[in-house]
């Protein structure tokens, strides 16, 4: 069924219809919540809570725009609020880095032990340093990096000009590669 | 559009020509001209290849990771804890409603049986009538003015 169509069953109280919106979308938002917000379970947590919330107010989207970049729009902000509070950003950085995992082809061609505990380094810091990131470096950040989005797609979920996205994302960079340099 | 006028609208926030090929550069959103223009610019500037070559080694560290994958049975139960939310909502809602009526109800079933004592003096009355219609007036002030700010607050979607 289109999606439209679903959006407009979803309004008029088709719970049914709203879970198949929720299943078609919930691997992204999940992702984009585990990017943004480094756990598995704050991702769990605020990407479930933005469908329920999505579910409360779906009359406020006109069915013939796309679903995701709204429901984004709830998201980002749940994930922000989240990432403001300051005991929650503890308990993440104690546990930096397990959020992201090698891709199986970086393992493949990591063959020898010297070049891999060199990768799982340069990886570890990544991490750290991603997570000291502002949160609106680091949301351009993973959407163009392991999300894959163009500038002008990140532009467009975000709702702001792909000049910003641009800055941020060298902003970014440039703390990320100033971190990987720097000695142990 | 042409590179000026990708440059202007990469500019907004101080990324200069250089910086804005070098990055569309990494991302692989570079035309034939622009990659013409950014060898130029490299050729003449040994810090811009510094780091060109930086930011490079970054890309190669990011794209070789990606995002770890949660159990497979996250999925599975994904709508039920997404559901589950959407009936504690309703719940929470009902037992709020209750709340108010039950305890308006006991507040106005005392209140009423103090006002019905002919032992109690008069001010005293007239000070729990006083006291029991400033607080009606508080609530429905602060209900009000909440409401106002919902429906007209045009920051209510910005974070916090």
């Amino acid at each position: 069924m289109p999606e439209a169509a679903l959006v407009a069953r979803a309004a008029g109280g088709d719970a049914r219809a709203y879970g198949e919106l929720v299943r078609r979308h919930m691997r992204r938002a999940y992702f984009a919540s585990l990017g943004l917000t480094g756990s598995h379970d704050d991702a769990l947590d605020l990407s479930q809570e933005a469908f329920a919330r999505g579910l409360r107010s779906i009359r406020s989207l006109d069915p013939a725009r796309p679903f995701y970049p709204w429901l984004y729009g709830i998201l980002r902000r749940l994930c922000l609020n989240h990432l403001r509070n300051g005991r929650t950003r503890r308990a993440k950085l104690a546990a930096a880095g397990g959020w992201l995992e090698e891709e199986a082809r970086a393992r493949a061609e990591a063959g020898d032990p010297a070049r891999a505990a060199e990768r799982a380094e340069a990886r570890r810091r990544l991490a750290a340093a991603i997570d000291v990131l502002s949160p609106a470096q680091r949301e351009v950040f993973v959407l163009r990096e392991f999300e894959d989005l163009s500038y002008a797609g990140i532009a467009a979920l975000l709702g702001i000009p792909e000049g910003t996205v641009m800055s941020r994302l060298y902003a970014a960079r440039r703390r990320l590669a100033a971190a990987l340099e720097e000695r142990p | 559009m042409s590179p000026r006028g990708r440059g202007a609208a990469a500019g907004g926030r101080g990324l200069d020509r250089a910086r804005e090929l070098l990055m569309r550069s990494l991302d692989g959103e570079l035309t034939d001209a622009d990659r013409r223009e950014l060898d130029a610019l490299l050729a003449a500037d040994p810090d811009l290849r510094a780091e060109r070559d930086r930011l490079a080694r970054l890309r190669e560290v990011a794209m070789g990771m990606r995002l770890r994958n949660p159990p497979e049975e996250t999925w599975d139960g994904y709508w039920n804890g997404v559901y589950a939310r959407l009936e504690r909502g309703v719940g929470w809602i009902l037992v709020s409603l209750g709340a108010i009526l039950a305890g308006g109800w006991a507040v106005w079933t005392g209140v009423r049986g103090l006002l019905a004592d002919p032992s109690l003096p008069g001010f005293v009355k007239a000070g729990i009538l006083a006291l029991g219609l400033g607080l009606v007036i508080l609530l429905v002030s602060v209900a009000r003015h909440r409401l106002f700010v919902f429906r007209t607050d045009p920051y209510k979607d910005i974070e916090r």
